[in-house]
């Protein structure tokens, strides 16, 4: 058989292209472009260079959401990760009760994330719902609409209640994959169960560890739906994370070159963590093999 | 180290209510303190299930298994004294070579000092001394199975090291040099060992007694030689050698047995349980292909270097030859048996001659 060369066929390439220019590319390069304007509305834009970036870095509003935003992900992560590989150890290994736990702790991963800020909305208000009800009947003067430590506390707890699943599963998908034979090796050479755990389950969950927590990070680096049924960012500006902020800049007090200046800062700043992740994940691999 | 006493073991998985529902039937041996076991057979014979047994992760159903007399029928694993290599390396990841084979001494609490002299002792006989401090993760698949092996070396209480097709994952021209250090420390520190394959090279080089089982049943224990010269069951016979013992259905009258219209001479008088299937075995080894004995039909003539293998069919049934590397198959050959290499079965198991004498 003779190979005829078409180069037609990168026309089959053409819709993916299409797709990604529309949702990816285009929407970047106009915040980019918004980013380097000033607008007073009527469509008039003015070039304003880096004007728009110097601000924002400089800006105490901003300074704040980010640190709030670090607090936010760094307390989830401490929390969500060694809940979960705790819980992800201790579900059965097979069996029918392994799926039951399987399906259960899918569950709350499967439900709309306004529908959860609604839920811990209500759960937690202190007059009607069952968890500020229950903490004021205990003595605890909660009430997340005018507390700080209350909305945080709340906001956390949901956080964790939504996604430390989700570490669960791969830390449970990386326990799976471990042969019998370590087990019964540990058990030969006389391993404790906090040795098991330490040389042999810990290194083998190693990779989808770093998953969970790159996944945690990014996605706890942008929450915006939760949060913003749950609290508005309120009391105040206690629970304003970084996008909160940003809707509001862009949408609140319409405020683009600003907005979109930072877009662009938070979202290198995820690409720098991506990154790092990526890096940390591929030299572990090099060490392995 | 200890003698392996296996005292009327038997061993099914679900309820046993006929002898076949028995994953392992009725075993019953002594297994000396120092000796180098293996146990052979093909996949789904039992024997990973009698390996398990002696290791502890099985409680047989029936039976007891001591340990140099102790009875640690009811006894875990680790309480078993027991050191095993798994099919697959097992080496923990993060460790270099040498806390490997520290880490069953430390969880032992075993002092120091101690651990340190007797992990460079192990680390001097497995020759890993040059890569003590690499860490266990980068290594070859041959060096993590000897660190697997010399966490079992470094434990001074082991009863029995267990090998479970150890060699699966590891590139054939290095099985031979892992299978003579193998066979050099067992000579050098005689710990009883117990050989799990159903690789008959694997058991023959490595073993003093192989343990041939099939179906289940443990069908002969016995040296190299004596499974290649008195195979006690057909399927020995077959699974051992390359090619396997040339079998077919025979007619016993007293010293001679008839195969179809032809005679063979016996080396003595044979009597078979009456209604019983008999089978006259030989091995292609002590076939010889002339102008005298049983009409053979040439099919196929393999050269493998050496020697010629000789397939052919006598009497409709197929039969093969081996003649040494030059020697010219005949035209229209005839088939001897050598006749003190004849074996006899009655429904596959051997038959012991009714006399002594050869037959003139």
């Amino acid at each position: 058989m003779t190979k005829t060369q078409n180069n037609r066929a990168w026309f089959l390439v053409l819709p993916v292209l299409v797709l990604v220019a529309m949702n990816a590319i285009i929407p970047l390069m106009t915040v980019v472009n918004y980013s380097l304007q000033e607008t007073f509305g009527d469509n008039l834009f003015f070039w304003s260079g880096t004007d728009n970036y110097v601000a924002v870095l400089h800006s105490p509003r901003f300074h704040a959401a980010l640190l709030r935003q670090f607090a936010f992900t760094f307390i989830i992560l401490l929390i969500e990760v060694p809940l979960g590989v705790a819980i992800a150890l201790a579900m059965p290994r097979a069996g029918v009760w392994s799926s039951v736990c399987l399906v259960l702790m899918a569950l709350p991963l499967l439900i709309p994330w306004n529908v959860v800020g609604a839920m811990w909305n209500i759960f937690a208000l202190p007059d009607i719902g069952l968890l500020g009800w229950g903490l004021n009947a205990l003595g605890i003067n909660f009430n997340y609409t005018n507390q700080p430590v209350s909305a945080w506390f709340t906001i956390v707890l949901m956080d964790v209640w939504h996604w430390t699943s989700l570490v669960v599963l791969l830390a449970f998908a990386g326990l799976r994959s471990i042969d019998e034979a370590y087990y019964r090796a540990a058990k030969i050479d006389g391993a404790s169960r906090w040795a098991v755990f330490r040389y042999i389950q810990l290194p083998k969950m190693r990779q989808v560890l770093i998953i969970a927590i790159l996944l945690r990070f990014i996605d706890s680096f942008m929450i915006y739906t939760e949060p913003f049924v749950l609290t508005g960012g309120g009391p105040g500006n206690a629970t304003t994370l970084l996008s909160i902020d940003l809707v509001k800049a862009a949408l609140g007090e319409f405020n683009l070159g600003i907005a979109a200046a930072m877009s662009i800062i938070y979202f290198l700043m995820t690409l720098f963590v991506c990154w790092l992740f990526y890096t940390l994940m591929t030299q572990g691999k090099e060490d392995a093999a | 180290m200890a003698e392996i006493t296996l005292d009327h073991i038997r061993h099914a998985y679900g309820p046993a209510k006929s002898r076949d529902d028995y994953a392992l039937k009725e075993l019953n041996h002594v297994w000396s303190d120092g000796g180098a076991y293996a146990l052979l057979g093909p996949s789904g014979c039992g024997k990973t299930t009698l390996l398990n047994i002696i290791s502890g992760l099985l409680t047989p159903s029936e039976g007891r298994i001591l340990f140099g007399g102790k009875d640690v029928t009811g006894l875990p694993p680790e309480a078993r004294n027991i050191a095993q290599v798994f099919q697959f390396p097992v080496v923990y990841d993060t460790m270099s070579v040498a806390e490997n084979l520290a880490f069953p001494l430390k969880n032992r609490g075993v002092p120091a000092a101690e651990i340190k002299a007797r992990v460079a002792r192990v680390l001097d006989m497995l020759r890993l001394t040059a890569i003590a401090d690499k860490k266990a993760a980068g290594l070859t698949a041959d060096n993590k199975q000897k660190i697997s092996l010399g966490r079992g070396m470094v434990r001074d209480d082991v009863a029995a090291i267990l090998f479970d097709e150890p060699l699966t994952v590891i590139d054939p021209h290095l099985k031979w040099e892992l299978r003579a250090g193998l066979k050099r420390l067992h000579r050098e520190f005689g710990h009883t060992m117990v050989y799990v394959t159903h690789d008959q090279t694997e058991a023959l080089t490595f073993a003093d007694k192989v343990v041939v089982m099939y179906a289940g049943e443990v069908v002969q224990v016995g040296t190299p030689e004596e499974l290649f010269l008195t195979p006690t069951h057909t399927f020995v016979g077959y699974f051992i050698g390359s090619p396997g013992m040339n079998v077919l259905p025979v007619t016993l009258e007293g010293t001679t047995a008839r195969v179809g219209g032809e005679e063979v001479a016996l080396p003595a008088a044979f009597a078979a349980p009456a209604g019983a299937r008999v089978e006259l075995g030989v091995r292609p080894e002590f076939v010889t292909l002339g102008a005298e004995g049983l009409a053979f039909t040439t099919t196929r003539v393999d050269d493998v270097g050496r020697e010629k293998i000789v397939h052919g069919t006598i009497a409709g049934r197929d039969v093969a030859a081996i003649l040494p590397e030059g020697a010219e198959v005949p035209a229209e050959p005839r088939a001897r048996f050598r006749l003190d290499r004849i074996n006899l079965y009655a429904d596959d198991w051997r038959l012991a001659p009714a006399t002594k004498e050869p037959a003139a």
